[in-house]
C-alpha cells in the first residue's frame, strides 16, 4: 500500500516537472500566423474542403486548354505521344487493356481541381488562376462527357459532379495472401517455360560481364 | 635503438648461410632478384584530398542506376532502378538507391526549407531544419520499395535482369525526428484521423497518411546511411513510413495537415491504386507484402562454369521481420530453406545464401520467402487468380531465374 502511494507521488512529480519544463513537447518550432497557413494551403478534398472562390466555363476552359495543356495531352485530351491520355477508356476498366482516365477511373473530380492547380502545367506548376484552373477543369469534364458544353465549375458546383467511377474502389478487409507452413516437398506445380523475357526483347541494352 | 638494428641485420645474414650451406632453400643472389611487382605496388598513388568526397573505384563503372526508356514520357516523371546484383548485404550505397520522380531532383536551400503542421491541431507550427535537428534523433534500418516494383511483370516474363524486375528498392539507415515527436509538439486535436502529406518539388506530391501509422512508427528523415539525404531522395526533409509503398514516403516534404478524413489525391486514385479482374480497384493498399529475389545468379550474374556456386537474394516484408526463405532450384517442386545472415530485422533487407554445386543441368531457381506473420510469397499464379494481371501496384510473386547449360541465366515464367 506505502509503496503504491510512494510510486504515485514519483510519476505526479515527473509529470508536473516535464509539463513545466516543456509546455508543448520540447518548445521547438514556432507557431505558424494564419497567412502562412493559407499561403500554403491548396489542397482540396471531395467534399469541396479547400476550393476557393471563382469560377469557370466549358468554353473559357477549351481555349486555356488548346494553349496550355494541347501539346502533351492532345487536342481533345487523347494524349500526344506517351503523355497521359486524358479522356476515353469508359468501360474498359475489365478489358485486357484497361484505359484509366477521369471519365473511365477518377473517382472525384474535386481531384482533378486539387491535381492540376498543384502541379500542371508540367514544367510550369502553379501558375493557373483558380478561375483559370476551375475552367480547364470544366472542360476536362465536358470532354469526359461528365458535365454539358454550359457547365461552370465553382466552389459549390464541382463537388457536386459525380464521375462515372466514383464507386469503382475498395478497401480489402483481409490481406489475400496464403499464410501458414507452405509445400517442402514433390509440390504440385507446372515448371513448365511459358514465357521468357528474353523472346520479348524490351530489355535495354547492358554490358553483361 | 641502432645497435639493435645492426644485430638483427647480422642474425640474419648468418642464418642465411648456414641454410644455404644446408641446402634447405635455394637463395638468390641479390643482383638477380626481381619481384614481382605491378605498377601499383611501385608508384605512389595520388594523395589525400585528390576527392575529398570520394567516389567508388573506377573499375566499378558499371555499377549504377539504370533506367527503361520507353516506360515513360519525360525523364522528370520517371523511375531508375537500383542494381541488386552487384550489391552485397542489406545496405543501399546512396548513389545507387533508385529513383522516383514525379516533377524531377528539386534544388532546395536547407536554411530556406520549413515544414508547416496544420489542420486539426492545437497549434500550428512551423519547422526549420536546424529546429527539426534539434529533436531527440533515431536510426532506423528499412527498406524503401516502389509499388509497382514488379508491375511489368504481371502478365509474364518481360524484362530480362533484377535490376529491372525488382530494383525500385533500396533499404539504407534513416535518421530523423519520429513524426510522435512533431505532432505531440502540435498537439493533435480530437477529431484528428488523417495527415496531408506534401511535398515542396514541382509536382507537390500528396498523399493522405492514417494518423494510427504517422504516430506508430513514421519517420521525418533528414539523413541516410550517416550523411544528409541525397536531393533526388528527398533532401533536406523526407517521410519514413516503414513497410509501406514507397510513394507514400513524401520527398522534399514540406506540409502535413491534419484532418478528419482522406484528402482522396491524384496518388491515392488514379495511382497507386490495384485494379482487380472485375473492373473494381483496391485502394489505400499500402502494404509492401512479403517478398524475396535471388540476386545471384541473376540474368547480369550468369554462371561461368559447373562448381561451387553461393546462391545470394534478399528478402523483406512490410509486415515486420522475415521468418524463412525457401530456396528451390527446381522450378518449385523442391524447396531447400536457405541461411539467413544477421540482422534480421523489421521492414528491413534481410540477406540469405544457400551453398549450390552446378552440375552444368539446366535449373529453375526460386526463392520463397515467408515472414513473422506468417504470410508466404505466392506464385504468380496464385497472386494472378484473385488480382488477375492488371493491377500494376504489389507484384511480389516468386521470381524464376533459368540457368541454362551455357551458364547465361535468363527471366522465365512458368504455368
Ligand atoms: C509538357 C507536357 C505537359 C503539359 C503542357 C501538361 N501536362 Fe498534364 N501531364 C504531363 C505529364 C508528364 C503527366 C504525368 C505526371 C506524372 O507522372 O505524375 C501529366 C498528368 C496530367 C494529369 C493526370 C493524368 C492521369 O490520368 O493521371 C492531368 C489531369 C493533367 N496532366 C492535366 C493537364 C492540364 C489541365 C494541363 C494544362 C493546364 C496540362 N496537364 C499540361 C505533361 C503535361
Amino acid at each position: 500500500m506505502a509503496r503504491w502511494r510512494t510510486f504515485a507521488w514519483v510519476s505526479l512529480l515527473l509529470a508536473a516537472g516535464g509539463a513545466a519544463a516543456q509546455p508543448a513537447g520540447l518548445g521547438l518550432g514556432r507557431p505558424a500566423t494564419p497567412a502562412e497557413i493559407a499561403a500554403w494551403s491548396i489542397a482540396v478534398r471531395p467534399d469541396g474542403q479547400g476550393l476557393p472562390a471563382g469560377k469557370g466555363s466549358v468554353a473559357e476552359g477549351e481555349q486555356l486548354y488548346l494553349q496550355h495543356c494541347a501539346a502533351c495531352h492532345g487536342e481533345f485530351g487523347e494524349g500526344a505521344g506517351r503523355f497521359p491520355a486524358l479522356m476515353s477508356g469508359q468501360g474498359s476498366l475489365r478489358d485486357h487493356d484497361p484505359v484509366k482516365t477521369i471519365g473511365s477511373y477518377w473517382p472525384y473530380a474535386t481531384t482533378v481541381w486539387d491535381y492540376v492547380f498543384r502541379s500542371m502545367p508540367f514544367g510550369n506548376a502553379q501558375s493557373l488562376t483558380a478561375d483559370e484552373t476551375y475552367a480547364v477543369v470544366a472542360y476536362l469534364l465536358h470532354l469526359n462527357d461528365v458535365v454539358d458544353a454550359d457547365f461552370v465549375a465553382d466552389a459549390k458546383r464541382l463537388p457536386a459532379v459525380r464521375l462515372p467511377n466514383a464507386a469503382g474502389f475498395f478497401e480489402l478487409a483481409e490481406p489475400d495472401l496464403p499464410r501458414g507452413e507452405p509445400c517442402m516437398r514433390d509440390c504440385a506445380v507446372s515448371t513448365r517455360v511459358i514465357g521468357r523475357a528474353r523472346a520479348i526483347d524490351v530489355t535495354p541494352e547492358r554490358r553483361l560481364e | 635503438m641502432s645497435g639493435r638494428g645492426r644485430n638483427r641485420r647480422g642474425f640474419l645474414a648468418a642464418a642465411g648461410g648456414v641454410l644455404g650451406a644446408a641446402g634447405l632453400a635455394p637463395v638468390l643472389r641479390a643482383a638477380e632478384f626481381k619481384p614481382e611487382a605491378p605498377d601499383w605496388t611501385k608508384n605512389l598513388g595520388p594523395g589525400v584530398d585528390a576527392a575529398p568526397y570520394g567516389k567508388p573505384s573506377p573499375h566499378e563503372k558499371h555499377v549504377i542506376r539504370r533506367s527503361v526508356e520507353w516506360l515513360t514520357a519525360t525523364p522528370q516523371s520517371s523511375v531508375n532502378f537500383t542494381p541488386l546484383h552487384e550489391l552485397d548485404g542489406i545496405v543501399t550505397p546512396n548513389g545507387l538507391c533508385f529513383e522516383r520522380h514525379h516533377a524531377g531532383v528539386p534544388d532546395i536551400p536547407p536554411a530556406e526549407h520549413k515544414l508547416l503542421v496544420h489542420g486539426l491541431v492545437e497549434r500550428p507550427l512551423k519547422f526549420s531544419m536546424a529546429e527539426l535537428r534539434r529533436f531527440p534523433p533515431t536510426s532506423v534500418f528499412h527498406f524503401l520499395e516502389c509499388a509497382a516494383n514488379g508491375g511489368m511483370e504481371w502478365r509474364g516474363a518481360q524484362l530480362n535482369g533484377v535490376q529491372y524486375t525488382h530494383g525500385m528498392l533500396h533499404c539504407v539507415q534513416y535518421t530523423g525526428v519520429p513524426l510522435r515527436l512533431v505532432l505531440e509538439a502540435a498537439g493533435l486535436k480530437g477529431q484528428a484521423k488523417w495527415l496531408l502529406l506534401e511535398g515542396a518539388d514541382a509536382a507537390a506530391m500528396t498523399r493522405s497518411l492514417p494518423l494510427a501509422k504517422a504516430l506508430d512508427d513514421c519517420l521525418l528523415a533528414y539523413s541516410m546511411n550517416g550523411e544528409r539525404l541525397r536531393s533526388e531522395q528527398g533532401y533536406p526533409l523526407r517521410l519514413v513510413v516503414p513497410g509501406w509503398e514507397g510513394n507514400i514516403w513524401v520527398k522534399w516534404l514540406r506540409r502535413i495537415e491534419l484532418g478528419d478524413q482522406p484528402w482522396q489525391t491524384r496518388e491515392e486514385t488514379a495511382k497507386y491504386t490495384d485494379l482487380m479482374p472485375d473492373g473494381r480497384a483496391r485502394r489505400f493498399t499500402w502494404l509492401q507484402e512479403v517478398k524475396s529475389v535471388i540476386t545471384d545468379p541473376a540474368p547480369e550474374a550468369r554462371l561461368a562454369g559447373k562448381g561451387f556456386r553461393c546462391i545470394k537474394g534478399l528478402a523483406w516484408s512490410g509486415e515486420g521481420r522475415i521468418a524463412r526463405v525457401d530456396v528451390s532450384r527446381d522450378g518449385g517442386r523442391n524447396w531447400t530453406t536457405a541461411r539467413l545472415e544477421p540482422p534480421v530485422l523489421p521492414k528491413c533487407l534481410t540477406r540469405f545464401y544457400l551453398d549450390w554445386q552446378w552440375s552444368g543441368e539446366e535449373v529453375l531457381l526460386q526463392s520463397r520467402a515467408i515472414d513473422e506473420k506468417g504470410f508466404v510469397q505466392p506464385s504468380p499464379a496464385v497472386l494472378q487468380k484473385t488480382r488477375g494481371v492488371n493491377p500494376i501496384y504489389h507484384n511480389n510473386g516468386i521470381q524464376t531465374w533459368a540457368v541454362n547449360r551455357d551458364g547465361t541465366v535468363e527471366n522465365v515464367r512458368l504455368g
